[in-house]
């Protein structure tokens, strides 16, 4: 079974808050869920498929339905961190396939900001967490394991820190045009440079931005998407794969984007040069150039030149990214950028991005997500879609 | 500008059935690693089914305690102390996250020959840890 024209994404929504002090995370979901409903031209009541991941709060599903007061006949709470909505999607247009849904909902939210998080703080280890034992005891924390992917990389294949700030330089190129963004300067790369060090070779304009917010997108059955009023977006690949320490054989400088990548593009019969946008997941810098490299858009060990003199950048690079922003400068809602990759792809596809930063004749668009962390395991979760 | 290694408090790691040895070993000054007996392949974290071959024919062996760094971070900002965490490639072949200790931070290198050393832990067993060779 191909998931390949048997979904569309019909509704998308992306919550304008980066500081959500005054609500509750379970309230952010119903709200961005009413976004999306709206945005789609669809109610509550067509909804009769619901996905979510690891930041609903309670146990998932089941608290989220009756909070959100929902009549569903399927569920799914797939987990793989900021990935987790991607795979949603994907999985949404399989269930659709297999007649188990008709119209999918799928939402993110997050308050880390209020609640004061950071990427170098450790994170909350369960007590029955295998590799935690060999882990928490080290002080391994979000920004030291990326750090130490870019080190390798560097090491390997000669990646400056320099091309890593092209990565962000970008993001702020779009940025200064999305009213919402968190961080609407245009950097340059010797600002990156000069930000101090968080962890060795990462500056802090490396780093995402830690916001509150969300997000949601419907996926519904191609007849339903039809009879809606908004510009359709169907699904026309999807992959997913997780990627570990492989035992102690470690290989840093490659993501899940590997396998990901080469999945969707099969299931979708189209090339990296077909592409005209990408969503990538940018947590860090070195995430976006490791996960260029691995869906094929260059070479292997190649990305650092690849993003170099604003080739990322919309209107005048070859490869337009993250054209809200992303991570980077937009927004990071529940620390898991996934959700946001999907919906600035979306909006892409549909021509309603902001005029400054849509890219001309976007008829295919990949977006891409790396959940976890890429210094230990991850999941990267690849997507691909088409205007009709 | 140098970096010297200062000590910090370390969390425990929290043992358990299926890792107790490896940290009864640390506390008496030994590296142990996981080996397959079925398909005679080291694999790290221990795990009692060895995650390349699926087999439960797994031993612990004494490591040589020797290794190389494959890569590495200094964590600068957000915490009280600067420290380096790295993954170091044990000579048997496997890779641990671990820390380089007693040594400047900033002369770290990728590649560098290291040597295992023990540090206490905050109510736990100690950990092992690398430094300099």
């Amino acid at each position: 079974m191909t998931i390949k024209g048997k979904a569309y994404i019909a509704g998308a929504y992306e919550h304008p808050t980066r500081k959500a002090e005054d609500k509750s995370v379970a309230q952010l979901h119903a709200e961005v869920a009413k976004g999306a409903l709206d945005d789609a031209g669809l109610t509550k009541q067509d909804i009769d498929g619901y996905f979510c991941a690891g930041d609903a709060p309670g146990l998932g599903p089941l608290s989220m339905v009756d909070y959100l007061g929902l009549k569903v006949r399927h569920v799914d709470s797939t987990e793989t961190g900021g990935s987790s909505y991607l795979v949603h999607v994907a999985h949404a247009a399989e269930a659709i396939a297999a007649g188990k849904c008709n119209v999918a909902l799928v939402t993110l939210a997050g308050r880390p900001r209020s609640e004061g998080s950071s990427g170098t703080q450790p994170r909350n280890w369960g007590t029955a967490v295998p590799d935690g034992p060999f882990e928490a005891p080290y002080g391994i924390v979000t920004a030291n394991s990326y750090a130490m992917v870019a080190m390798r990389h560097m090491h390997q294949y000669g990646t400056t820190s320099g091309q890593l700030a092209w990565v962000k330089v970008a993001a702020s190129h779009h940025a200064q045009h999305n009213p919402h963004a968190m961080l609407r300067e245009v950097v340059t790369v010797q600002e990156v440079l000069d930000s101090p060090v968080i962890a060795d070779p990462l500056h802090r304009l490396d780093c995402c931005v830690v916001s509150d917010g969300g997000g949601a997108v419907i996926v519904a059955r191609p007849e339903i998407a039809r009879s809606l009023k908004r510009p359709r977006v169907k699904v026309i690949g999807a992959g997913e794969s997780p990627k570990g320490q492989s035992g102690g054989r470690l290989d840093l400088t490659v993501s899940g984007a590997a396998r990901s990548g080469a999945s969707a593009f099969e299931e979708a019969g189209v090339k990296p040069a077909d592409i005209k946008y990408v969503s990538i997941y940018d947590s860090f810098t070195i995430t976006v150039i490791v996960q260029l490299e691995d869906l094929g858009f260059c070479r292997k060990g190649d990305g650092g030149k690849f993003v170099a003199d604003g080739n990322l950048i919309s209107g005048t690079g070859k490869l337009p990214f993250n054209t809200d922003g992303g991570g980077l400068c937009n927004n990071h809602p529940g620390n898991r950028g996934g959700m946001t990759k999907v919906i600035e792809a979306v909006r892409q596809l549909r021509g309603e991005a902001h005029p400054k930063v849509q890219v001309s004749n976007c008829d295919v668009a990949l977006a891409q997500g790396t959940g976890g962390q890429l210094g230990t395991r991850h999941a990267s979760a690849t997507l691909i879609m088409e205007r009709e | 500008m140098a970096t010297p290694y200062q000590d910090r408090k370390l969390p425990a790691p929290l043992v358990n059935a299926e890792n107790k040895p490896f940290f009864d070993a640390a506390a008496q000054g030994k590296l142990l690693v996981k080996f397959c007996a079925a398909c005679g392949e080291y694999h790290h974290y221990p795990r009692a089914i060895c995650p390349h071959c699926f087999s439960d024919r797994t031993e612990w062996r004494e490591a040589q305690g020797t290794g190389t760094i494959y890569t590495w971070s200094v964590l600068r900002r957000g915490v009280p102390v600067a420290y380096c965490l790295a993954y170091v490639t044990l000579d048997e072949g496997v890779s641990m996250l671990t820390n380089i200790v007693d040594c400047d931070l900033d002369a770290v290198r990728i590649g560098q020959k290291v040597r295992v050393v023990f540090k206490p832990t905050d109510g736990g067993p100690p950990v092992p840890m690398f430094s300099p060779a």
